[in-house]
């Protein structure tokens, strides 16, 4: 097994003044994808919330690993220059800054190498949105498009997906996926890129193939395994149904190491 | 008015205090300069060139249709482009109290005796400049106008005169700012007239120094089918700065629109505002004003909207964002309508921090929590609204893209 690309160990964090996340440990290695189911309020939006140093999520113990490094006291910017970078299901609105503005400067770090600003928003079929303010007014299918668009632009060693399927119409998800493939280095070309991704339908996964599945619920990783055949388990018997089972996996990745 | 009716009613409001801001002792400031060979000496230098040059007055171009500098009390230039002779004039108000289309306007939109600034200015005036674009005359390239002030504590009085005949079309860009001074006062009256079908954009840049005082007093007139455009920008410390433009759309379906971005830094007392009065049927207006609150500043934002037809429309949007805990804003929107019911005016004001959650998001993109700020409050003061030539908008990007975060 080659250096980790991720690795959450031992992870509490609190979401303002509220336990949410009690001893999660997830690792992920260069160019897998990885799936994070769970209910409502189990902790997923959390889990990727404090992987991405946002404030008012805070880390009450253990340690986050970028590359062999800690990076769990580090802002946001550091962690995002270092090459991880969020997906948000909600994005706020920033009045009067463009998303052409945001991209330009974004496209700009990463020096020659990068592709033209033209080239990246045709590819997922949003040169209508770049003149827009960031957010403002876009609808559900737009904002996934955005996201997904400033993610591209950043180019990131690992990508942090919450819920890129919520609010889309299927032709979106078509297109959102496509971006997905082209992000993670799905469609040829380009090396493969690692994700995490939170869905709740599972229909991304038509698009974007995963390698593992983990399943959040009440803030604790309760089982993992190949992601079609976790979905098919939980369609029948449900979380609950996941948190009586007796693969149930209560203690994973004793000392911080990869859980199987 | 007679120069004697003119000069009478002026020595009887000398003491009178303006209705909004800071009163003044105007006895701390001298007119006559302490150095009359300073302006010319001053005009060779290249920090004055640059100074203006940050205030939006290119005095090397070539392409402008008219360009007035005035360097404290002295006319340092004045002159028409070689393409537009002919079609635009460019006097300084000196030489051109006697000129039939100066005289018969100078105070006939401002009283001499609105306030102990007017009169100062009325009593001692120490220059301006008048422009007229001739009727039907569309200039292709702006009119620049720099007021630039070297000596400290010099109280420049000018008087300024903008006619646009009918049909015409014209851009002044007026820039005005220090070179060396440190403290003083500008007042500058000015009386715009946009005839019928005629259009006037005016955009004017302050950059002044902590220890100045600035008195605008501003006076417009729209005729039929006119437009009349105002951007304001408000760059730097400036130690108090007042003023409330007046405007009336006099004529059916006149338009106009006022743009205001403020920068309130350092210790700056800044009341400003405009009043719109429709009386044309058909006429209408919007005014915009955007008002970032940093370091220990105190911002009033004040709007006036009044209808007196039926048949108009108007819209204030007055937006303040507080970026220090020891800067103030306060917005004042007025709507006044009064027997005609079928008038719209409506007006929208707010005033909010810097939403963390934003700052956020864009250090999840990578930029520093400074850059953050530095987009957020440079996306909420959209100087791109505007509309300044590239130059000019770089010149402020660069300024705005330091001030805010700098000033936290």
């Amino acid at each position: 097994m080659g250096q980790p690309l991720l690795e959450v160990c031992d992870l509490s964090v609190n979401a303002g003044e509220r336990p949410v996340l009690s001893g999660v440990c997830l690792t992920i290695l260069p160019g897998e994808v990885h799936i994070l189911l769970g209910p409502n309020g189990g902790g997923k939006t959390t889990l990727l919330m404090a992987i991405m140093g946002m404030p008012g999520y805070r880390v009450t113990s253990g340690r986050i690993l970028f590359s062999g490094a800690d990076i769990t006291a580090l802002p946001a910017d550091q962690r995002a220059r270092g090459g991880i970078a969020l997906s948000f299901q909600r994005p706020p609105t920033v009045r009067g800054v463009t998303v052409r503005t945001l991209l330009s400067e974004l496209l700009v770090r990463r020096g020659a190498a990068a592709p033209s600003l033209e080239e990246l928003s045709g590819a997922i079929g949003t040169g209508a949105l770049l003149d827009r303010d960031l957010n403002v007014g876009l609808s559900g299918g737009e904002v996934k498009r955005s996201e997904l668009l400033q993610l591209l632009a950043l180019d990131p060693a690992l990508a942090l997906f919450d819920e890129p399927e919520s609010g889309v119409d299927l032709d979106s998800i078509a297109v959102v996926g496509g971006g997905m493939r082209r992000l993670l280095g799905r469609s040829g070309g380009a090396s493969a890129k690692a994700a995490l991704i939170v869905t709740h339908t599972g229909h991304i996964l038509r698009e974007v193939p995963a390698d593992r599945g983990h399943v959040l619920v009440r803030g604790r990783i309760v089982c993992r395994g190949e992601p079609r055949a976790l979905f098919a388990d939980i369609r029948v018997h449900g979380y609950e149904g996941c948190l009586a089972c007796e693969r149930c996996l209560n203690t994973l990745c004793p000392g911080g190491g990869r859980a199987q | 008015m007679t120069r004697e009716e003119i000069r009478g009613r002026a020595a009887a409001a000398r003491d009178k205090p303006a209705a909004f801001g800071p009163d003044l002792d105007l006895a701390a400031f001298h007119v006559e300069p302490l150095a009359r060979a300073a302006a010319e000496s001053v005009a060779r230098e290249r920090q004055a060139r640059e100074a203006a040059l940050g205030v939006g007055v290119d005095l090397a171009a070539g392409q402008r249709a008219g360009t007035f500098l005035q360097i404290d009390q002295a006319v340092i230039a004045h002159r028409v482009g070689a393409k537009f002779a002919g079609r635009v004039e460019v006097l300084p108000t000196r030489e051109a109290r006697d000129v039939p289309w100066v005289a018969q306007r100078l105070w006939s939109l401002v009283a001499p005796d609105a306030d102990k600034y007017t009169a100062a200015a009325a009593l001692k005036p120490s220059g301006g400049y008048c422009l007229r674009v001739l009727p039907g005359e569309r200039l292709e390239e702006p009119l620049q106008a720099c007021l630039l002030i070297a000596e400290t504590a010099l109280s420049q009085n000018v008087h300024n005169v903008v006619v646009v005949e009918e049909g015409a079309a014209a851009h002044v860009i007026t820039g005005c700012t220090v070179n060396r001074a440190t403290g003083g006062l500008h007042i500058g009256v000015s009386e715009f007239f946009v005839g019928r079908n005629a259009s006037l954009t005016f955009t004017m840049i302050h950059r002044w120094a902590p220890g100045l005082h600035v008195r605008p007093r501003t006076a417009v007139i729209v005729d039929a089918g006119g437009t009349y455009v105002s951007n304001y920008l408000l760059l730097g410390e400036v130690a108090s700065l007042q003023m409330y433009p007046f405007t009336l759309l006099r004529g059916d379906d006149a338009r106009a629109r006022f743009q205001a971005v403020i920068c309130g830094q350092g210790d700056s007392i800044i009341d400003i505002g405009s009043r719109v009065v429709h009386e044309g049927a058909g006429s209408a207006s919007e005014t915009i004003s955007r008002a970032i609150g940093a370091g220990r500043s105190k911002i009033w934002a004040r709007g006036q909207l009044v209808a007196r037809t039926n048949r108009c429309r108007a819209r204030l949007e007055c937006r303040g964002m507080l970026v220090s805990a020891a800067a103030a804003i306060v917005a004042i929107p007025e709507l006044e309508a009064c027997g005609v019911p079928q008038a719209e005016l409506s007006h929208e004001a707010a005033i909010s921090p810097i939403a963390e959650e934003e700052v956020a998001y864009l250090m999840t993109r990578g930029l520093t929590r400074e850059a953050a700020l530095a987009a957020i409050t440079r996306g909420f003061l959209n100087v791109d609204l505007l509309g300044l030539p590239a130059a000019i908008a770089e010149s402020v990007d660069e300024v705005l893209a330091a001030t805010p975060a700098g000033a936290l």
